[in-house]
């Protein structure tokens, strides 16, 4: 028994809660979105999606951070690594084969290049301290989830004076992703369902602006199937009651303001910056960036990384749509026949959270 | 975008815990947590993201939730 | 022997290096088919059918929880044998040597394999060794080929599942998959798993006396995990099968490991568990005949075969939806996010 995980995951409770939504599940249609890949991933493994009334449009957002890396930036650290076969390259293992342009990381670590695997960003900081002669250059993508690992890990390695260790900085902040959208106009939105652990670190209180601008309910919820079928009863019960409220359902980590050293940490070493997003285009502060005191651990500083501007979607693809909710994978013309998990023509297919994998993998029976 | 597991802390150590899941053991840094501050003792829970705890599994709340869901079952 | 005791180029060069490489496997596998140093193994012929296997072992690391490379390489061979209904008799193992591997790794890995193969009642008759250039080769690869009888009338394979069938699996899966991870560089994780390496031919033999010709297939679900195996199985027969979650036994270590590193023991590799379509009405006999095992303590029966046309391998998770389980595409990466 894996205590608070497998309180969250029985049949018994998931079928009432099924019925409790159908109970309040409301006349039209809603659009429900999730922003959050482990949600996304969640919701298809345990068949939430097709589970729900028909009326219930559970839509996948911009939640996967390997999705919304631009392909530029992809393309970017592929060619670093090409070119630098003697830097090791540290990187999550969901990155490892998303297709840039021309190439991947994959394909590169083939082709002689050092491309290592970590689980944790102290993994490659650890790489940098047994090798001292080697420079580490640790990939890092992720939300607010990640991001003050990376500079926690940034700060150890400056108390330490670990002089040959550099982050390549892609993070993401999840609130102005939500703004970017709303604001779009693009995808109808009626209320989302917010990441379970960004909120940990960030705090509920961080949605404030989605309810008081937008009207739209929020609900910040776990992702075991209960918690997600719980979460997506509160919040069909405040568009039932025509409320736009804020609410947590994950009350077990998740609080109004957050875990405030992880925030400190997080700023401690990086600041908001403009960023790039596949599907959004340039979203302003919507990125980190590592600041000015830490530049010795800055990549970007450190090495030259070009940049060279490109589409994000290669021919067909449809990545930058299915992140925004505005397509689901089975509308795209290239799904499960030229882009599957073995040949995935864009990162939605290959990242594990990515949408297109959830649904390759879970929904199509 | 946040795969995060609740483990039980076995063993404070410095700025470390020792984090059991099911029997495995990791170690977890404590950098993002106030430990003192949550008040963190062998035998809480934490949530562990990355080789990091970044929040204590707040167990009353815990069973509040499983309440509230078994309330509409 | 060589400098501080390691495997020199000299080794694979035919000429005294060589010799004393020969003498170690001969002493260790001892048997007088091999003691004749012939270029081949002449056998009596084993009766009017022989199974027969080949495969590669290249394992990293070369030592890990509950055994090595070299105790695979015998469990694996006579386990493809042993699915087949085959009683294992014969096997060939040829090395690839690294230059600069430490002998007494060597050494240790060769005894390991001739107390398993001594255990299982296999002879290692008939060897080959090469040494390649530091940097070439992987510490150590074995090839292996094995062969068996195959009694009159036994037919298994999946063609011969039908719909009604069920699904037995002989115990927890993901454990070898686990041992062998934990020891990868930069995982740092402490999993008190062993693999679960082992030769299932006794196995296999209780399970048919028991079933009475009532078993359809049997395969064992090494690289790619059960996932895998059962998506073979169900497009090889042609027929769709239904798979509880909930039944499958996992330890939970294995599933706390999972969480942790983001993996799924269903697509762990496993070495000592195998997986039978059986007819229905054996299905009782077979899983007390397993559960008396040792290795089959721990048998459940997981699924059953659907009725067609979808030959497709669903799986009803612990909440209660059904939803396909596809086989493992890629390698099995720990996710982040």
């Amino acid at each position: 028994m894996i205590r608070y995980v497998d309180e969250f995951r029985r049949k018994g409770p998931a079928r009432a809660m099924l019925r409790r939504i159908e109970d309040v599940a409301p006349r039209d249609c809603v659009s429900i979105m999730e922003i959050c890949g482990t949600h996304t991933h969640s919701i298809s493994k345990y068949g939430i999606r097709g589970a729900v009334p028909t009326g219930i449009r559970l839509l996948s957002g911009p939640g996967c951070p390997v999705c919304v890396t631009a392909q530029a930036d992809i393309n970017r650290i592929v060619e670093f690594s090409r070119r630098n076969p003697s830097v090791v390259i540290a990187t999550f293992g969901d990155m490892l084969r998303v297709p840039g342009t021309f190439s991947s990381l994959e394909k590169e670590r083939a082709e002689g290049a050092d491309i290592r695997v970590v689980y944790s960003p102290l993994d490659a900081l650890e790489m940098a301290r047994r090798d001292p002669a080697k420079e580490v250059v640790f990939y890092s993508v992720g939300f607010e989830t990640t991001a003050p690992t990376v500079a926690a890990t940034v700060i150890k390695a400056r108390r330490e004076g670990i002089r040959n260790f550099s982050v390549l900085s892609l993070h993401k902040l999840t609130p102005p992703a939500m703004k970017a959208l709303l604001d779009s106009g693009d995808v109808n939105i009626d209320g989302f369902i917010c990441p379970g652990h960004v909120t940990t670190v960030i705090g509920a209180g961080a949605y404030g602006f989605i309810a008081k601008d937008y009207g739209a309910p929020c609900v910040v919820a776990g992702f075991e199937p209960l918690d997600a079928l719980y979460g997506l009863y509160m919040l069909l019960l405040q568009l039932r009651d025509g409320r736009a409220e804020i609410e947590i359902e994950y009350a077990r980590v998740v609080t109004w303001e957050g875990n405030k050293r992880a925030q400190e940490v997080m700023y401690e070493v990086f600041e908001r910056a403009d960023s790039r997003w596949r599907g959004l285009g340039e979203i302003a502060c919507s990125g980190l960036r590592i600041r000015g005191e830490f530049s010795h651990f800055d990549a970007e500083k450190r090495f030259d990384m070009g940049y060279v501007d490109c589409d994000d979607d290669q021919a067909g693809c449809s990545c930058g749509e299915v992140i925004k909710g505005l397509v689901a994978p089975s509308e795209c013309t290239l799904f499960a026949t030229a882009c599957t998990p073995e040949t995935p023509m864009g990162p939605c297919m290959v990242s594990s959270e990515g949408t297109c994998a959830a649904y390759y993998r879970y929904e199509r029976i | 975008m946040c795969l995060g597991v609740p483990g039980e802390v076995v063993e404070m150590d410095g700025d470390t815990v020792l984090v059991d899941v099911g029997g495995t053991r990791r170690r977890a840094s404590l950098m993002l947590l106030d430990a003192e501050g949550v008040g963190l003792t062998p035998g809480d829970y934490v949530i562990v993201h990355a080789g990091f705890a970044i929040q204590k599994v707040d167990e009353q709340a815990a069973l509040e939730t499983l309440r509230l869901m078994k309330d509409i079952s | 022997m060589g400098e501080a005791g390691r495997i020199l180029l000299a080794h694979g060069a035919g000429g005294k290096l060589s010799h004393r490489l020969i003498e170690l496997f001969v002493d260790a596998f001892d048997n007088p088919v091999l003691q004749q140093l012939n270029d081949q193994a002449v056998l009596d012929p084993p009766g009017s059918r022989i199974a027969f296997t080949t495969d590669s072992y290249v394992v990293d690391p070369i030592f890990f929880p509950g055994g090595d490379i070299g105790r695979l390489s015998v469990c694996g061979t006579v386990n493809d044998l042993a699915v087949g209904g085959a009683e294992p008799l014969y096997m060939s193992a040829s090395f690839i040597i690294e230059e600069g591997l430490p002998l007494d790794e060597l050494e240790r890995i060769v005894h390991s394999m001739a107390r398993e193969a001594a255990s299982c009642g296999v002879k290692i008759v008939t060897g080959d060794t090469k040494v390649v250039e530091r940097g070439k080769g992987d510490k150590l690869f074995i090839n292996t080929a094995g062969v068996g009888r195959v009694r009159d009338g036994m037919e298994l394979g999946p063609s011969r599942i039908r719909p009604g069938d069920v699904v037995i699996l002989s115990g927890t899966v993901g454990d070898h998959g686990m041992a062998v991870l934990t020891k990868r560089k930069g995982l740092e994780i402490d999993i008190p798993v062993e693999s679960d390496c082992a030769p299932l031919h006794t196995l296999v033999a209780a399970m048919i006396d028991a079933s009475r010709g009532g078993i359809r297939a049997m395969r064992d679900p090494t690289r790619g995990g059960l996932a895998t195996i059962l998506n073979e199985l169900c497009e090889s027969s042609g027929c769709g099968m239904l798979i509880e979650e909930e039944r499958i036994p996992v330890r939970s270590e294995v599933r706390g490991g999972c969480e942790l590193l983001g993996l799924d023991p269903l697509y762990l590799a496993n070495e000592g568990k195998l997986v039978a379509v059986v007819d229905r009405d054996c299905a009782t006999a077979v899983l007390e005949a397993a559960r008396k095992n040792h290795l089959g303590r721990d048998a459940a029966l997981i699924g059953e075969v659907l009725e067609g046309p979808s030959a497709r391998l669903l799986l009803e998770t612990s909440v209660g939806n059904r939803r396909i389980l596809e086989k493992l595409s890629g390698e099995q990466l720990p996710r982040i996010c």
